[in-house]
This record gives structure tokens, sequence and C-alpha cells, in this order.
């Protein structure tokens, strides 16, 4: 074991740099499973599976998300400058420019994160837990693409610390980390995560023809581009079109109902993602996809996600009903083609630790996400979209569901007797 | 009226107009509006099939013809198709059918057929294995001694009219001690003819229940008693609400109870009429009846007992899942669990005289020879195996995997296991183990492929698979624990020492075999049966 005999040989002692073991523990444990057995009591064999095989395949489910939030960051670029309107037209660039503002974004995100899981980790003196791999591959999805660095490296601070390791660390937190970070974005700095200008990268505002700010990773791509013979980025050709707002479905709905939200999207624009929104939650497909892996590997709550999506139809239906307002006049089953229901549903609301954690809790936990998420999107006059807010008011909840389950169990036992 | 009329408006207009849906989309053809009208048409179809079957089994009822609930139905009850099929040599009105659970299938069980030769030559009786006992016993022999079987060999001193008697006959060689002076094992070099002791059998019949205790105090038998709660030998002041005793064993690689009760049928129903003696309720026996297997006659024709038959997966064959199905533990019932091999034991007292300890072992695991042993209790591990070793870096258990003991190679069986695992150690490193495991592994996951091949048998080792975490998994052990119990949360209440809840929760129902599986499972690794254990023994002092 070659292998073993050189992270023996590089291992840094415990006690002089405690933080730069613990990295070096959770790079190790990675790389190598570990070769501890089982001990004296308890169960003599073990399940293969752990956190780290558990977590790492909701990571899985989220690729498709990831490549297709990446390029459609591009395709909203130049489809707010009118240019390669086809989704497949310039997909160099597209993808390039995607990658541009993706990459710094995961990177922060994962640094900040993890530096400080490590650091808590070295404090306490255990290894560092699995928790963040699901959080911060969920954080980037889930902000819009021209985040500024250091508004995200802040809320992914605040997220980590005050909501995840001031209760504990990973399995003792009361909120989505993932969502509390955005969730921070959004009241600390409301104006880059809300508004219509703000789901499309690249432009310095939406006004009408101002054009296109590229930086030195554009320059690098366009050298690159220069030597294959591709078209490459011009910020002086590139600028935004007539009439285009970038408004969302869902701001065009809350305007002028379903009408208003098809005269600039068709349906079918607005289930394959090609629309502009926070970066990995356009796409219902995909998605759907993801959704499906985990419950094919039975990692999330199938109750949850079906109860979410019983709540989401009903709480629609009342809207239909009541018919107040045409974003209220919107057809039921059309809701769901807009906003970001799949995505809060696959995995934002079946994260284990914070949602009911019984499974009559989890019936009403998902119920009522559904529910009161789409009252939030419909109602809420400031923001119409509703599941980030439903879903950290549910986790709140969470417990006291579990409490009420919990109870009507002791209460049939001492019935009984 | 308006709500009403307008989500009236909505429904009727998704039925019937195209133009609704996807109003603005090209003309391509509506798919939601064809599915939905689809899923309506095959809702409405269903509908009038159920209503029809209703009604044939409304009139199967009336005209007496129906016994069960759905023999004139053309569906299974909803419930009943996730429930496991049980064999047809049961009677459903007795069927007891578990939906939770899961069966590790493991390379190396043993086969009934194969009779291995018993080579163990020392017996010990370990104090540790009876829960309830103070620390230290005293000892009744000195080394050197010459005891039958059936001899005291120590007291416990908390209540010494218990009796631990010497499983064979033999020359006491060693009494060894462990940490704190706790004495750990009592050894005893058998003769190689064994001799029993005599004691005078009292008449079943016309003996009182003081008189029948009093005989199995002096005898040794009282010991093979356990209590529930908190499995421990039970206070011959408390007379047991109810006897249970299960028939079969489910865990991986499980001894087979039909091949240990074989050649001892009559000693097991005289256990089983003492045993009625000795409760003012019922004597509970747990079935096997799961589909492909079959219960041995002294078990199903038992009689003086009322039988259940169990189907589903492990633990099913554990008897505190059989209580919890049948007559449940409530707040301040005690309740005793025998095993088959200690009725059979008791049945041999009423019947001889003796205190013969006769059993059947199995030993199973990939790294051993796998077969039956006829021995004594307590037999010299070591000894037994030895010769039939395949391996030397090994891991040799006390019982099955999931709750047995591992003990050393020098070491003794355990009073209450009839079955010895030997497996691998799993000390070594594994390349993004974690990920792409090289070897399949036992799992309930279906993220490991070998999830679609059920019957697949594993080659296991001791490795944990991962370090131990928080618990972050919820809804995991509820499928494994076929009992209206909900384990996390029951841990929880353990570790913030909540003794209300604890109690509430149903920690008086449970026992360590019981949620070995769960632990097995647990992808955070906790150690969920020494937390039990922790919990039911400051349960204990609080009473």
């Amino acid at each position: 074991m070659g292998l073993v005999d050189f992270f023996k040989k590089i291992e840094p002692d415990k006690k002089k740099s405690p933080v730069l073991h613990t990295f070096y523990d959770a790079v190790y444990t990675f790389a190598l499973a570990p070769d501890s057995t089982t001990g004296p009591k308890g169960t003599q064999i073990k399940d293969g599976m752990d956190l780290k095989r558990l977590m790492v395949h909701v990571v899985i489910a989220m690729q498709l998300c990831y490549l297709f939030g990446t390029y459609n960051i591009g395709h909203q670029h130049y489809t707010a400058a009118g240019q390669y309107m086809g989704f497949i037209e310039g997909f160099h660039l597209k993808l390039a420019h995607g990658l541009i503002l993706m990459l710094p974004i995961f990177l922060v995100t994962h640094v900040v994160g993890l530096g400080i899981e490590i650091i808590f980790a070295a404090k306490k003196g255990h290894a560092v837990e699995e928790g963040f791999l699901v959080s911060g591959a969920l954080i980037p999805l889930i902000m819009p693409p021209d985040i500024p660095l250091w508004i995200l490296a802040v809320a992914v601070a605040f997220a980590v610390i005050l909501g995840k390791e001031a209760f504990g660390g990973t399995g003792m937190n009361i909120w989505n980390v993932a969502l509390l970070a955005r969730v921070f974005v959004f009241f600390a700095y409301p104006t880059t995560i809300s508004g219509d200008t703000v789901w499309v990268s690249g432009f310095d505002g939406l006004a009408e023809g101002t054009s296109a700010t590229y930086g030195w990773g554009h320059d690098i791509f366009n050298t690159i581009f220069g030597w294959m013979g591709l078209d490459g980025f011009d910020a002086a050709k590139t600028a935004v079109v007539d009439g285009y707002t970038g408004a969302t479905p869902l701001a065009l709905a809350y305007q002028g109902g379903w009408e208003g939200a098809t005269a600039v999207y068709s349906p079918g624009q607005m289930f394959w993602g090609a629309i502009p929104g926070s970066i990995g939650e356009t796409s219902k497909p995909l998605i759907i996809i993801g959704a499906l892996f985990l419950l094919i590997t039975k990692i999330a709550s199938w109750r949850i996600m079906l109860s979410m999506l019983i709540g989401g139809i009903v709480g629609a239906m009342v809207l239909n009903g009541w018919g107040a307002t045409p974003f209220m006049e919107v057809p039921w089953y059309n809701q769901f083609l807009m906003g970001s229901f799949f995505f809060a549903m696959a995995f934002m609301a079946t994260d284990p630790v914070t949602a009911a954690s019984t499974n009559t809790g989890k019936w009403w936990y998902g119920f009522l996400i559904g529910f009161i998420g789409m009252i939030i999107r419909v109602i809420n006059p400031a923001y119409p979209e509703g599941w980030m807010l439903a879903i950290l008011f549910m986790n709140t909840f969470a417990p006291l569901i579990d409490h009420y389950v919990l109870q009507s169990n002791i209460t049939k036992r001492l019935k009984r007797a | 009226m308006k709500p009403l009329h307008s989500s009236f408006k909505i429904t009727v207009a998704l039925l019937f107009s195209s133009q609704l849906s996807f109003a603005a989309a090209d003309s391509s053809p509506n798919y939601l509006l064809y599915s939905l009208i689809g899923a309506g048409i095959i809702a409405l179809i269903y509908a009038i099939i159920s209503l029809a079957d209703n009604m044939m089994q409304i009139e199967a009822k009336n005209l007496g013809a129906d016994t069960s609930e759905n023999d004139y139905s053309m569906f299974p009850s909803f419930s009943s198709l996730f429930k496991p099929k049980a064999g047809d040599h049961v009677d459903p009105k007795r069927l007891v059918a578990l939906k939770q659970g899961h069966d590790i299938k493991l390379v190396g069980g043993a086969d009934a057929g194969k009779t291995i030769a018993n080579t163990a030559q020392h017996y010990a009786i370990k104090p540790t294995n009876f829960r309830g006992m103070a620390p230290i016993p005293k000892i009744s022999a000195v080394a050197g001694d010459h005891v039958k079987a059936g001899d005291a060999l120590m007291f416990d001193k908390s209540n010494p009219d218990v009796i631990y008697a010497a499983p064979v006959s033999g020359e006491v060689i060693e009494i060894k001690r462990g940490a704190k002076r706790a004495i750990t094992e009592v050894i005893i070099k058998a003769d190689s003819e064994v001799t029993f002791k005599e004691n005078t059998v009292p008449n079943l019949e016309s003996t009182s229940r003081e008189d029948i205790v009093k005989f199995l105090l002096e005898t040794g038998g009282w010991a093979h008693l356990n209590q529930r709660p908190f499995d421990v030998v039970p206070s011959q002041e408390v007379i047991p609400k109810n006897i249970f005793v299960s028939t079969f064993a489910t865990g991986p690689n499980a001894h087979d109870l039909n091949t240990i009760v074989n050649g001892s049928e009559a000693a097991f129903q005289k256990g089983l009429d003492a045993l009625s003696k000795l409760t003012e309720g019922q004597v509970y026996l747990g079935l096997d009846g799961r589909k492909g297997h079959s219960s041995h006659s002294a078990f199903s024709e038992a009689t003086g007992v009322v039988a259940n038959y169990f189907a589903g997966k492990h633990p099913a064959g554990n008897v505190g899942i059989q209580i919890h199905h049948t007559a449940p533990i409530n707040s301040g019932d005690v309740v005793w669990t025998l095993r088959v091999e200690d009725v059979i034991i008791l049945g041999r007292l009423f019947m001889t005289g003796a205190y013969d300890t006769r059993t059947k072992i199995a030993l199973t695991g990939a790294e051993v020879t796998n077969g039956y042993v006829d021995t004594f209790l307590g037999a010299s591990v070591g000894e037994l195996i030895g010769p039939n070793l395949k391996n030397d870096h090994v891991r040799v258990i006390s019982g099955d995997v999931l709750s047995g003991d591992p003990i050393p190679a020098d070491g003794y069986l355990n009073q209450k296991t009839s079955q010895i695992s030997v497996l691998a150690e799993g000390d070594n490193h594994e390349l993004f183990g974690w990920l792409l495991p090289l070897k399949p592994r036992p799992s309930v996951s279906p993220t490991f492929p070998t999830y679609i091949m059920p019957s697949h048998e594993f080659e296991v080792d001791t490795n944990t698979h991962g370090e131990k975490r928080a618990f972050v998994v919820t809804g995991a052990y509820e499928k494994v624990l076929p009992m209206d119990i909900f384990p996390q949360h029951l841990m929880k209440a353990i570790l913030a020492n909540d003794f209300e809840n604890m109690e509430g929760l149903g920690i008086l129902e449970l026992s360590e075999e019981d949620l070995a599986l769960c632990e097995f499972i647990c992808p955070s690794k906790s150690p969920l049966q020494s937390i039990l254990r922790d919990g039911l023994d400051t349960m204990r002092d609080q009473m």
C-alpha cells in the first residue's frame, strides 16, 4: 500500500497544527476508506453505507443542474443581447461565459464553507463532517449568476457559523444551511437577488443598449477561441436589445397572469429551463431526473416530495378558486412550470436534518411547505416566489410536528397499559 | 359561490378544452391535457371495477361464504400487498406478517446435515452472561474441586437463592478474574464421561408453584430464565405476566432451531408444561411462518401454549418483536423469555432430574468449517473451532454477527447462544472505498448494485465502512424495526437522560438484539445497542 505509506509520511503534527491535521484527516479519509474495525460491543459488521457515500449521492443528483445551469448563464446573457438565439448556437461562448461566472462562485462557496468547517472541527477535536458536501453544492445553484463574490462569502460564513456550527455542527442545525445563505443575501442585500435585472449576467443593468462587461477571464477564452478560429466575446457588439426586461416568468405572471408570462416565454421554454433565474433551478426535467435518482436510491424521503407536491397542487387550486388577481388565476398545473418548486422539493425540503424526522411528521411537513409556499408565491407583494421562506418556516416548526407525533405514540402506549 | 363556480369552470375547462392549457403554445399536441384525460379514464374504470368488487365481497359476507377478509376480492388488500408472503403451512388466522426488516445473507451458513466432532475439553461459566447479578458473585467451588454437572458453582450475592450450576462434570481448574477483580470465568476441565448431580423430580401435576420455583432455584434451572424488560435473571418473588419462546432465529446465518429440537421433542414439551405452571398468563410460542421455511412438529403441535406464526425478514424471529405483536410489555409488566435450548434443559430437569446442558452449536461464517457440534453449554471456543479454522486473522463471535459478543481465541461460549460466527478482520484501507467499493458488502441501500440481488451471499469482514457521525438520516431505522417505536427519538431521549420519554417511547419493550439491525444499517455508525443498554441500566436503577 504505497498510498497509505505516503499519507503516513506527510501527516502533520496533531498538537502543533490542529487545523492542518484536521484538513489532512479529511483528505486522508476521503481518499482511503479507514481501516477501523467494529468494537467489542455492538454489531460486528456494518452496512457499507456511510455519510460520505450518502451525501455524495445527493451531489451526484445535482450534476445535471450544474451542467445546464452553467450553460444557461451564457445562454441568457446572449438572449439579452439578441445574439445566438438558438439554444445551442454559440455553444462555446455560452459555456465559457457560464464557466467564468460559475467557477468563482463554486470556489468561494467551498473555500469559505469548508474552511470554517475545518477550523471548527479542529477546535472541537473531531473529524470534518460531511454535511457541507451537500450544502456547498446547493448554494451555487440557488444564487443569481452575477452575485458579488464578497456577498456570497459573507452569506456562506453566516450560514455555516450561525446556522450550523452555533447549533453544534452537522446533524444539529435547525434551518437548512443552503437556504440560510440565500435568505441572508435576500434580506441583507436585496438588490442583488430580487428584481428583474439580477438574473441575467454580464450587463451592468438591463437598460436598452447597455454593453456587456467582460473581464480577464473572457480575454483568456478569446485568445483560445482565436487560435481555434471561433467567434470570441465582443463587448462592443453585445448590447441589450430593445424591449428586453430580464423578468422571470413569475414576475411576469405576477403582473399579467399566465398570459403575461406566456407572452414572453413559451411553456416549453419554462419547462426545459431556458429562462432567467437562479443558476440551477430553471430546468424542470433535469431536476426531476435528480429527484428520481434520489428516490430510487432511497436517499431522499418520497413522503416529503409527494406531500409537498400535493400541498402545492392544493394551494394552487385554492388560489385558482379565489381568483382575485391575475396571478391567482394562473391554472394550478401551470404554476409548476414557473419558479423553483421542483428544485425546492427535490433538494431543499428533503434535507433530513431540518425536516420532520417522523414518517407521519414528514407528510405534514411536506404538505405545509407546498401549501404555504404556493400562498407566499402568489400573495406576497414583494417577491414572487415562496419556497425558500416556506421551507425555512417549516424547518422551524418541524420539531413541533415531531413532538405531536411522538406524543401520540406515548399516549398510545400509556392507554394500552 | 364565486370560488366554487370558478374552480368548477377550471375543471370543466380542463377536461373539455384544448385551448386553456398551453394556450400560447404552438399547435403541438397537448400532452398534459391528454395525459390528464387518460388518467381520469383509468381512474373511472378502476372506480367501477372496485365498486363491483366491493359488492361481491359484501354479498359473499352476507351469504357467509367469506372466511377471511379478501377471499372473494379480485385484488389483494392494500396493506397485504406490502407484507411478506407466509408459507403454506401457516394458519392465516394466527399469522403476524411483518413488513419491516432486512435479511443479511452471508457466506457460511451451517448445514443441518453436517456434524462436526466435539473437540472441546474445557467448559466455563461466565458471570457476565447473567445480567442483574452483583458484580462479584460468590464462588462456591475452589480450583481443584471435582464437580458434577448441576453442582452449584456460584451464587449471586444480591440474591443467594439463585445458584449457577456447572454445565459439565469435571475438575474446576481456574477461577479467572478481570478488571476490578470481577470474576470473568470459572473453568472446568470436563470428565470424559459427564456425570450429573441427582435431583428428586417433582410431579408437575401435583406440585405447587412455590415448590417448582424452589426446584428450579436449587438445580440451576432458574438461571435459564430471562426477564423482560432489562434482560436479567428474574427475581423469584415476581410472577411473570406471560412467558414467550421464539422457535426460529432469523439473524445472519442463524442456527436452525428445528435441527436443535430434533431428538429433544419430549423434553421441549415437558419444559413448556413446567413453564405454564409458573405464569399467571400464557406461554406464547412464536412459530416460523416464513415462506420456504417450516416449523418442527415439536413447535407447531406443542400443547398448553398459544402459538402464533410470524412471517417476515429479520428480526421477525426475535422474541422482543413477537412480544410486541402478541401481548406487549406495558409499564410495570414483567414477562419471561426463554430460548428453545433453555426450555429443553428445563424439560430434561423435570424428566430425569439431571441438569443436562447438552446442546447443538452451529459453526458459521466464511472462515470456519460450517456445521453443527454436539457439545455442552460454555464450551471452549478455541478447542471447538481450532481444527476447523481456515485462517488466523479472524474475529470469533459467540452469537450472530449483529448482537453476539466477540471473544478471544481462548475464550468460552456465552451461555445464551447457539452459534459461533467467524469472520475475517477488516482492518485494511480501501482506496475510495466509500464511493467505489471493490468488494461487495451487505447493505440496505440501493446505491449498491447488489441491492437488486437479494439472495446474494456476502463475504463480510469487520470493517466499519465509515466513521462515527451525528444522527443525520431519519426514517431509516423504522424500515428495519417491525415495532411501533421511534428508535432515533428513543436514542435521543436516552442520551438526554429523559426518563419520562424513554419509558413513553417504549424502551421497556426493547432489548439490544432488537435494535441490532438498526445499528448495522446506521449510516452515522451510532452504537445503538450500547446506548440502549445504558438507558435500560439507568431505568433499572430508578426502579
